[in-house]
């Protein structure tokens, strides 16, 4: 049974909706990957299911209970989200940081126990930042400022976690540090985890669990093989793209090689240029007409 | 932001380990309110006539009612330090909460409009029912204030892609401009021209004891609200989404905290005018002395705020006597040189 699903989730900015009607599930212990193209609504989505959106209609329900009539504070005890580039105050060290999370667990003033101690410096040694502790968040470099933050959520001591766009702005290297310490606290400690990202190849490797999503909607859903077709790929990003599999761990590959709206979107062009024209020319004569009459 | 930092990159990153800042906080906090509390009995001190220190305590403890020099002390100069001290307080800490809440570093009173828009309705006051008393006055101030910071807040945040700091700086310099032409505009029309420009140019000159029995209580409330939220103020500094996903209410503390700084600014601003930087440096200077924790930089900046404002006053009295220099006018002058050092450093 999935810890996390959303019902006939409605999601939007003022009247415009973003999402209408989304059924989604979360497995629970296995690695889910939000994709879709810029402005999909994956994001939107991300943060509604971790209640710091409010749907206009439907609900997310977190072990049968709907999250946003729950109290946060008790929700930030069953999952932490990490929004898209979030930037650290000047001058904050990795400790402190990582120490705010143990914020949902404390009381009144905020003074470290004993054990919140223990669990921030457990926290930033799964992080992998013992000798950077001490340090300026602002000061390290972006895969560390990643983990740092990676840390706070570890220490809010959550089973579930949300990434959106955790390797975005990072270098190869990075980008792969921090998917594998992704890997690692899912495959070592069963997290949940879900993560919206970029890059299709990321998605296919560290997944276990792909939603392609376009214009709010669900376009297909399931394992990283099932879901990285051809077909998929033009609908959702309108892009050609052959599939190969990895010979090392033979998950899919995708290689886009055409943007499939390209060829669409020029003969669309040639048609409204056209009309455009047309339009113009009419436009002209009244005018033209206009002057003779005055 | 380098996004193509190298490893080595940050192992080299000049970096010193962060130790003791709260130890730094209790240092700042006990040596300032020493400190405070020199500058307020050489506030007593010091003026168009000078008071030896002895008597000043005479007139303190051993009051009597035949000299002069006793009803001075009593009637003029501890009200007016007490109330520059409570009023720079009330400023600093408004200004940090500003800056920790809207994560923008020149959050300031008079940035956000606060200034401007107590200025309007004073205005109001001033010409049309000159008799108001000093606690309406007050309300309105901050009435005016809210207004301003309400106008500022919402150009700020119509932009598509919401507020960002840069939006606000430019809608409150926007609202400020707009709000100070009205008021002058009043001021023209109905001669009330002096009374506001008094008002404008700050100073505690005219603070008296009914205005500090009105002012202390607000103040004094305000500032034991603003050290109960200070740890919220600390999460709401990383980010709204961060904060919201550690489960805050933001909306709930966004909402009184901006209570708390009205209430805040527009008091003090009723009391001594329209003093600007005050809230924009203090809070910067806590910052860089103790640290990114708010349960250290607000009562840091109370601390010094309160200091500074003393300080100033002490300033405006002797720079040219018997005359008052206007204080806002040499806070000002100290302010900004800082304020380009902050930008410039900011741009780095």
């Amino acid at each position: 049974m999935d810890r996390l699903i959303t019902q006939d989730l409605a999601i939007g900015y003022d009247e415009r909706l973003i999402v209408d009607g989304l059924n989604l599930s979360i497995p629970t212990g296995k690695i889910t990957a939000l994709v879709g193209s810029n402005g999909s609504g994956k994001s939107t989505i991300l943060k509604t299911m971790a209640r710091i959106m409010k749907p206009q209609r439907g609900s997310v329900l977190l072990d049968g209970k709907a999250i946003h009539s729950q109290s946060t504070r008790e929700v930030a005890k069953q999952l932490a989200i990490l929004p898209q580039n979030p930037v650290a105050p000047e001058g904050l060290t990795v400790r402190e940081l990582v120490g705010y999370g143990r914020y949902p667990h404390q009381k009144g003033f905020g003074t470290m126990s004993r054990e919140d101690r223990e669990i921030v410096e457990w926290a930033i040694e799964m992080t992998g930042l013992v000798s950077f502790a001490d340090r300026a968040v602002d000061q390290l470099s972006g895969g560390q400022r990643q983990r740092a933050w990676i840390a706070m959520a570890l220490a809010q001591q959550t089973e579930i976690l949300f990434l959106d766009e955790p390797t975005t702005y990072l270098d190869m290297a990075h980008q792969l540090e921090v998917l594998k310490l992704l890997q690692q606290l899912n495959e070592e400690q069963g997290r949940t985890i879900v993560m919206v990202v970029h890059d299709l190849n990321h998605a296919t490797r560290y997944a276990h669990h792909m939603v392609a999503i376009k214009s709010g909607k669900i376009v297909a859903e399931g394992e990283p093989a099932k879901v990285t077709t051809k077909e998929v790929l033009r609908e959702v990003f309108g892009i050609e793209a052959d599939i190969l599999f990895d010979p090392r761990t033979g998950v899919p590959l995708c290689l886009p090689f055409e943007l499939f709206r390209e060829s669409l979107r020029t003969a669309k062009n040639r048609e409204h240029q056209q009309v455009k024209s047309k339009q113009e020319d009419r436009a002209y004569g009244k005018q033209a007409n206009a002057v003779t009459n005055g | 932001m380098n996004a193509f930092n190298t490893r080595h990159d940050a192992a080299n990153a000049r970096q010193m380990p962060v130790k003791g800042r709260p130890l730094a906080a209790i240092l700042i906090i006990t040596g300032g309110l020493a400190a405070l509390a020199l500058a307020m009995a050489a506030a007593t001190a010091i003026g168009a006539a000078d008071i030896r220190l002895s008597t000043v305590w005479d007139a303190l403890f051993r009051f009597d009612p035949e000299l002069s020099s006793h009803h001075v002390v009593r009637d003029l100069r501890v009200p007016r330090a007490l109330g520059s001290a409570l009023v720079g307080a009330g400023l600093a800490v408004a200004g940090a909460m500003m800056q920790g809440m809207t994560r923008n570093p020149l959050a300031d009173s008079g940035l956000l409009g606060l200034n401007a828009g107590a200025g309007v309705m004073l205005a109001v006051c001033f010409a049309f029912f000159p008799q108001t008393p000093y606690i309406l006055l007050m309300v309105y101030a901050f009435l005016g204030a809210a207004i301003g910071a309400g106008l500022v807040f919402g150009i700020g945040s119509m932009a598509r892609g919401g507020m960002t700091p840069v939006r606000l700086t430019l809608a409150g310099a926007a609202v400020s401009a707009l709000l100070t032409a009205v008021s002058e505009g009043i001021a023209l029309m109905f001669r009330v021209g002096q009374d506001l420009a008094f008002w404008y140019a700050g100073g505690a000159a005219g603070i008296t004891w009914p205005q500090i029995s009105v002012l202390w209580p607000w103040i004094g409330v305000s500032l034991i609200a603003a050290l109960l939220m200070s740890r919220s103020i600390t999460l709401l500094s990383l980010g709204e989404e961060v904060a919201a996903g550690l489960g805050m209410r933001t909306r709930w503390v966004k909402t009184a905290g901006m209570l708390v700084v009205l209430i805040l600014a527009g008091s003090s601003m009723s009391a001594v005018g329209s003093i600007a930087f005050i809230g924009l440096m203090v809070p910067h200077v806590a910052r860089f002395l103790v640290g990114v924790d708010y349960r250290w930089i607000i009562p840091c900046s109370a601390v010094l705020g309160s200091l500074f404002m003393v300080l100033a006053d002490i300033g405006a009295r002797s720079v040219n006597p018997p005359y008052e220099t206007p204080a806002g006018a040499l806070i000002s002058l100290a302010g900004v040189p800082f304020f380009l050092w902050l930008a410039r450093r900011r741009g780095r």
